[in-house]
């Protein structure tokens, strides 16, 4: 369960001075530069390469072994149930807001996740908290444990659906994303039943 | 004739996106403690503002600067949860829950089972 701080270096990466440059946080600055000034030429991407690299050098961050694939059908799937999550359920979070006189309830749930990545554990966060109804109130890292305040999940029935959902999205991260060991995690270990 | 077609598309997208943050509006208003509040405050927003965008995008094409604008979704979509986050986790520890109107709560026996703290 413990998750070995890995040091070596990072694919994609060169080294300058005593920092591991990764290129793809580079390129990543460099897009978003591009983006800012709206055209795409040499001048725009040189600058944004310099300022990119002057970044790393002044603030770097420690190296992420990123472990992630991805799988493009899987991806769209996720894509796909990700704009219809978010849909009904901002309809859903506007019909409780308008339905004046009655008070909503809801359930503060603990889910434990199969995945022991970092970065799937993040994704089906910030996944969870864009779509409306679901808001992280806690996060126990240790267990990989996601505490979710559910809107409107008012019994232990409709709590548990809502488990049921938590975990139905982080199988599908998971296969949009994981690694094969990941998957083969989430297929090995069975959802716990019940409560924690 | 296209243009007409997408300029109502716009339309509809920016009026959607507007009622839905008029909704937001109205659950913090009227929803009952913090919590509840985040959701409304955090999240038809990010539906509306992408509808937003979208029709701002739309009735400027094609000289919108459609970077700048995939940009603002992107940044908002990015910072929401933390925000949501940090704010949820104060309200909880801090006691500002209405109680009586969870039905269901794992975190509270887990919180007292190690003391309250990590």
């Amino acid at each position: 369960m413990t998750r070995p701080d890995v040091q070596r270096r990072p694919p994609l990466a060169f080294r300058l001075g005593r920092v591991y440059v990764q290129v793809p946080s580079l390129i990543a600055m460099t897009v978003v530069w591009a983006l800012l000034f709206g055209e795409l030429s040499v001048g725009v991407v040189l600058s944004g390469l310099l300022v990119s690299l002057a970044i790393v050098l002044i603030f770097p961050l420690p190296p992420v072994d990123p472990g992630l694939r991805l799988r493009p059908w899987p991806f769209l799937v996720f894509l796909g149930r990700f704009a219809t999550d978010l849909i009904t359920a901002s309809v859903k979070v506007v019909g409780q807001a308008f339905a004046f006189g009655r008070l909503p309830r809801s359930s503060v749930i603990g889910v434990p996740l199969r995945s022991r990545s970092d970065l799937l554990l993040t994704m089906t966060a910030v996944t969870l908290s864009v779509i409306p109804g679901s808001v992280i109130v806690e996060v126990r890292y240790a267990t990989s444990t996601l505490f979710v305040h559910v809107l409107g999940a008012a019994d232990p029935a409709a709590a548990e659906a809502a488990r049921r959902d938590v975990w139905a999205l982080e199988e599908r991260i998971t296969r949009a994303f994981g690694t094969r060991e990941d998957l083969a995690r989430l297929e090995g270990t069975p959802v716990a039943g019940g409560t924690l | 004739m296209t243009h007409q077609v997408i300029d109502w598309i716009a339309v509809g997208c920016l009026l959607t996106g507007a009622l839905l943050s008029f909704a937001a509006g109205v659950g913090l208003v009227r929803f009952p403690d913090l919590l509840s509040r985040m959701h409304t405050a955090a999240k038809p927003q990010v539906l509306g503002l992408i509808l937003i965008l979208i029709g701002i995008g739309l009735r400027m094409w094609p000289e919108s600067h459609v970077g700048v604008l995939v940009l603002i979704a992107l940044f908002q979509i990015l910072t929401v949860p933390v925000a949501g986050h940090i704010a949820g986790r104060v309200a909880y520890r801090t006691g500002r829950v209405r109680h009586d109107l969870i039905a269901v709560d794992d975190l509270q026996a887990e919180l007292e089972g190690d003391g309250g703290t990590r």
